[in-house]
């Protein structure tokens, strides 16, 4: 067996190439692949949100036609959900959860692979409705029963039932990944409760995927039933019930509100003690509020659904459970708070990320918990005001927290430090740009405008806040524009990074800046909470640089891509035919079988 | 406690009018916001205004403490040059006690009266209140009154000081019913019948629109409520239980009727006597509205033209189809349309 | 190492003692089995709710042939006995022991399956087609997807077969057949759960 093992020695030569890129099981190459990618949709996403911005500048516009209108909202919410924040979130889980718990790789380290490859055709899959004869228009939430055939004729929300259903898989792959190689792969020493908050939110995170994804699945395959062979599972004519479609999607889409913001939480937590010179205040109380706050996700789904009348006893159930997720939430930021306090804050770039997150959530948390109100719940959903509270605690609090994290792990993730002038100025314009495009908003709602509305008329007393409103996301612009100059030019002539240069204090910062392929030489010992600032457990971390001996390390694998393809290919063909279908379907199994009898040691 | 909460009610409803104001930018009346939520017109509205402005006292105090609290640190804690390094505490279980149970009190306090406002909002109707059925079309409002007869599009007249209870329904998609001066939305759901009531308290015409996603058309479905004084109100009912009006047969009227009744029109519209179509609005007295085409347009002569002429161009996605009417035609309409007031 | 596991992976990480000691690919089925229990359940949670609201027939009671489902629930269950046997007989070495119950395993999955498609074409021909009403659809997408579970099953089962005939499944490899047999059990589990809750509870 030792014939077919790459060692070290043998895996370096072929470090590049397509070819290496399209076969790799490195942890870090397929971080990098997720979030690349996932940023190129974060930019369509972003593209679609302008789009949006413009059409509703000034009353009665005619920038886009309605049916495109509905389109750009419907793509907006379900990139950003499903292909930017997910897969960016992913993209830190790839890259750092083995350096974090001292591991060489994730558990499965080719089902990663597939995991990425599948999350790539299926984001493909579904803007290809773009070309393919109108994208979805019926919301990212997809009620029924505007989804049937009779409703929505064109194949927009085939695309996404199918599409959706496809995404799902990657993130159940990635979801059964990253349980076993925390709980199994930690190093010797990193008992559960050593473990970094982000290690902690991620395992969280993917328990949440693991059991809500089945749910939106079980969903999806319902309608594509109703639309491709005529069932009736949300045709309310023949006796099916629209609200079964909410409850199973609310089910899934709860948890996924945590699935987007845990990460960022997790980022949050590891950045402060860093620039705060100080460790995490209230360590366990944070790792317990997370976990509740996973539990407790799965109680409040009906929150979502105040307005369809399921009487006072369950809105009354559903306000208490979700007022109670207030609390833990409010735990953490006040531990967040603790951790700077008495610190000696470092005002990096990652820092100031950080921060804003802090505050921009609290924000969102607070316009969250008046709608868990029901009363109040029924003048402000559907409204603008529920756009603000979704894009201060997505925008303000997960994609503020992906940037933090961002700023915080580059120098890891290619050696070179980013420019932090330029980081400033990305953080100042971004801050402004988004209080300006989204605290109107909470207005704008009080005051009666509805959500998913493409014109408004002139005598609503909506004009000011909608043009501020579009100024607001038109800045967003410049500031993202900012951050990828950064990037662009801080890859090739960015300072060089050192192994730890904000001094660290988890075990990604005690092996070089990019890390090698098998990441730590030996495996190291974990003596604390934080190795790096304890002298004693700091050596045992540096000591993992020394090498013993030949390292193992798994060999390339092309069946991954194969059967993603044919994954997505047999997935796709219930739109395409069976001639597409079919050949998925034996890529498919030729991969999984080749895959399962591959020698991989 | 209860005149605790009382007294705070200012400062919420200000910091909210305020803060409105200030991003309006244009002078401060509420009027300016024929649909704004937070110019309650009813118990219901009312109640619902009296919870949201106890929240937003705590939601406004709760923000402010962290926003200074972040602040504080940030200028008390910024890393100086020479500053030695911290003290490495790992947390304190007497404030993670504290920063719980805080929350935990306050959620309290807003819970219960939430809970007190969720059974009072949601109790069956009083007895002898008027009843409404809304029924949702894509994309404008059906109103029924059963109890009196009549049935209208777009525009809900009731009479102020009685509570109206509506039944809220749906022929094609979900859509919801929601008029913000007069309380919270509902929505319609196919294959159910859903509830609300809501007592006027002033006589105004208030706006509403549809807050439920439903199509091409969402934006266009909107609506309007005329609260009346009770002898107004019972004034329109009579007007609208009359039979339509017949016109002269020498008159452009009657060219329109008879274009009306051999047309394409019978087939979706009802005039009482003439046809009995269900799909679209009921016309039997059409003139006696203000707006036309799911509250967008003014009820003009000039408007109904336009509409008649080719409704998906003036809203998109109508399932109102162009029917190629000539000039004169579509004159001859309009003056029998605008004649059945 | 050869497993038909998709997730099999390299055994770098097996020859290391895992933190908990528990083997990744056992712990991976078992986080796949929470995923799939909330599938089934989700499935299983719309036949009830749907249940009774069709506006038209056939009805569970005039069609539902319990004698019949019975007889394959029990072939299924029996089909659990083996798949133990089996393990056990690759634990001891017994190739041929292995090969018998791994076919036995596979047979009566077969067995299963072929009860199904039978069951499928009388409902069928006595007019329950997946669009005639409700509870078409909610029952053959439920049985439908445990069919296809099981005859994912059977594949499996054949695939151990054939390996172990190549001398390839000794008890190095047992636990292969111990993660099929998780899989395998789960199956039968499900279906328990879906012959009370849909053919004897009606």
């Amino acid at each position: 067996m030792a014939t077919t093992a790459a060692t070290v020695h043998a895996a370096a030569p072929s470090e590049s190439g397509l070819w290496s890129w399209l076969t790799t099981v490195d942890h870090k190459r397929i971080g990098v692949l997720y979030g690349v990618t996932a940023f190129i949709f974060f930019l369509i996403g972003g593209i679609e949100a302008l789009m949006i911005r413009i059409q509703l500048m000034r009353p009665d516009m005619n920038f886009v036609s309605p049916d495109v209108y509905n389109q750009l909202f419907t793509m907006h919410a379900t990139t950003m959900i499903f292909l930017a924040v997910m897969p960016l979130s992913a993209s830190f889980f790839n890259f750092l959860i083995p350096l974090m718990i001292g591991a060489r790789d994730v558990a499965f380290p080719r089902l990663n692979a597939f995991s990425y490859w599948v999350f790539l055709f299926g984001a493909i899959f579904i803007n290809l409705s773009f070309v393919l004869g109108g994208a979805p228009d019926a919301g990212w939430f997809g009620y029924s029963n505007l989804t049937s055939k009779q409703y929505s004729p064109g194949h927009g929300v085939d695309f996404w039932a199918i599409g959706l259903q496809i995404l799902g898989i990657a993130s159940l792959a990635a979801g059964f990944n990253f349980i076993v190689t925390i709980i199994n792969l930690r190093a010797p020493g990193m008992k559960f409760m050593r473990m970094p908050v982000f290690v902690w939110m991620t395992l969280v995170t993917s328990f949440l995927i693991i059991l809500a994804f089945p749910v939106i699945t079980v969903a999806l395959v319902f309608l594509t039933f109703d639309r491709t062979v005529g069932t009736n599972f949300f045709i309310p004519t023949a006796g099916a019930d629209p609200l079964l479609w909410q409850h199973l999607f609310w089910l899934f889409g709860h948890p996924e509100v945590y699935i987007l913001i845990l990460p960022a939480m997790g980022i949050v937590s590891e950045v402060l003690p860093t620039f705060s010179r100080k460790p995490l205040f209230g360590y366990p109380v944070i790792v317990y509020s997370g976990i509740f706050i996973g539990f407790m996700g799965w109680g409040v789904w009906s929150h979502h659904m105040f307005s369809v009348g399921l009487g006072p006893l369950a809105d009354s159930f559903f306000a208490l459970s979700t007022m109670l997720i207030a609390i833990p939430t409010g735990v953490k930021i006040f531990n967040w708070l603790g951790t700077m306090w008495g610190g000696r804050l470092e005002l990096k770039s990652a820092m100031l990320f950080a921060i804003g997150f802090i505050i921009l959530f609290t924000m969102g948390g607070l316009s969250g918990f008046m709608h868990a109100s029901p009363p109040a719940d029924l003048q402000q959903t559907d409204t603008y005001f529920v756009v603000a509270h979704i894009h201060y605690v997505l925008f303000g609090g997960a994609i503020m927290g992906i940037f933090a994290g961002i700023y915080y792990w580059f120098p890891k993730m290619t050696g070179r430090m980013l420019d932090e002038r330029l980081g400033k100025w990305h953080f100042w314009l971004q801050m402004i740009a988004m209080n300006l495009a989204f605290f109107p908003m909470h207005f704008v709602g009080l005051l009666g405008m509805p959500r998913r509305v493409y014109t408004y008329s002139a005598n609503m007393g909506f004009n000011e806040m909608n043009f501020w409103s579009t100024v607001g996301a038109l800045m967003i612009a410049p500031a993202i524009l900012i951050f990828m100059w950064n990037v662009l030019s801080s890859v090739r002539n960015g300072k060089p990074a050192g192994n730890d240069p904000w001094g660290g204090a988890t075990l990604e910062w005690a092996i070089p800046s990019p890390p090698p392929v098998y990441n730590f030489a030996s495996v190291p010992e974990v003596k604390s909470l934080d190795p790096l600032w304890h002298p004693e457990s700091r050596e045992a971390a540096l000591a993992s640089n020394q090498m013993h001996g030949p390292i193992h390390m798994p060999p390339s694998s092309h069946w991954p891509l194969v059967s993603a393809l044919g994954v997505a290919m047999l997935l796709s063909g219930i739109l395409f035919g069976w001639y597409v279908g079919i050949p998925g379907l034996i890529l498919m199994v030729v991969g999984i079988y080749c895959w399962a009898f591959e020698p991989c040691d | 406690m209860a005149g605790r909460l009382q007294a705070k009610v200012p400062f919420g409803r200000y910091a909210l009018a305020v803060l409105a104001c200030l991003l309006a930018a244009t002078g401060c009346k509420l009027e300016q916001f024929p649909q704004s939520t937070l110019d309650p017109k009813s118990d219901y509205a009312w109640a619902i205004q009296r919870l949201l402005d106890q929240q937003v006292f705590w939601v406004v105090v709760i923000f402010v403490l962290v926003l200074v609290a972040q602040l504080f640190i940030l200028v008390k804690f910024r890393a100086r040059p020479g500053a030695p390094e911290p003290k490495h505490i790992h947390g304190n279980t007497m404030l993670e006690i504290a920063w719980t149970i805080a929350p935990a009190i306050i959620l309290t306090l807003v819970a219960v009266p939430t809970v007190v406002t969720i059974y009072k909002t949601q109790a069956p109707a009083p007895a002898g209140s008027l009843q409404v059925r809304a029924i949702g079309h894509q994309w404008w409002w059906e109103f029924q009154y059963p109890e009196l007869g009549v049935t209208t599009a777009s525009e809900l007249y009731v009479p102020v000081g009685r509570t109206v209870s509506v039944a809220i329904e749906t022929v094609d998609v979900m859509h919801s019913f929601w008029f913000p001066a007069m309380g919270g939305k509902r929505d319609a759901i196919p294959g159910r019948v859903n509830h609300m009531f809501f007592k006027p308290d002033s006589t105004g015409t208030y706006m509403g629109q549809c807050a439920e996603l439903c199509g091409t058309s969402h934006a266009n479905m909107r609506m309007k409520l005329v609260v009346n004084a009770p002898e107004e109100f019972d004034a329109w009912v009579e007007r609208q239980k009359a039979a339509p009006v017949h016109p002269d047969s020498t008159s452009l009227a009657a060219q329109g009727k008879a274009i009306f009744s051999q047309g394409a029109c019978i087939a979706c519209h009802s005039i009482s006597g003439v046809s009995a179509g269900v799909i679209g609005p009921n016309l039997t007295h059409v003139g006696s509205r203000s707006t036309i085409a799911g509250a967008i347009y003014e009820n003009t002569p000039e408007n109904l033209g336009h509409w008649l002429t080719d409704p998906p161009a003036r809203k998109p996605g109508s399932l109102m189809p162009n029917q190629a009417l000539t000039k004169d035609q579509v004159a001859a309409l309009v003056a029998y349309l605008t004649s059945l007031k | 190492m050869s497993g038909t596991a998709v997730a099999a992976h390299d055994s770098g990480h097996e020859a290391h003692p895992t933190s908990t000691g528990l083997n990744s690919r056992k712990m991976v089925f078992w986080a796949f089995i929470g995923s799939e229990c909330m599938l089934f359940g989700s499935l299983i949670a719309t036949y009830l709710v749907y249940r009774g609201r069709d506006k038209v027939g056939p009805h569970p009671h005039e069609i539902l042939n319990i004698p019949f489902t019975s007889f394959s629930a029990f072939v299924l269950l029996m089909s659990s006995l083996t798949m133990v046997l089996a393990l056990a007989a690759v634990q001891r070495g017994n190739k041929r022991g292995t090969q018998i119950w791994l076919a036995a395993t596979a047979l009566l999955g077969m067995v299963f399956v072929g009860g199904q498609c039978y069951e499928f074409t009388e409902f069928y021909l006595e007019g329950l087609k997946l669009q005639t009403n409700l509870f078409g659809a909610t029952f053959y997408v439920l049985t439908g997807f445990h069919g296809t579970h099981v005859t994912v099953g059977v594949i499996w089962l054949w695939s151990l077969f054939i390996l172990a005939g190549k001398g390839k499944l000794g008890p190095g490899q047992s636990l292969d057949v111990e993660i099929c047999g998780l899989y395998w059990h789960f199956v039968d589990v499900v279906w328990i759960a879906i012959f009370t809750l849909i053919y004897l509870i009606q």
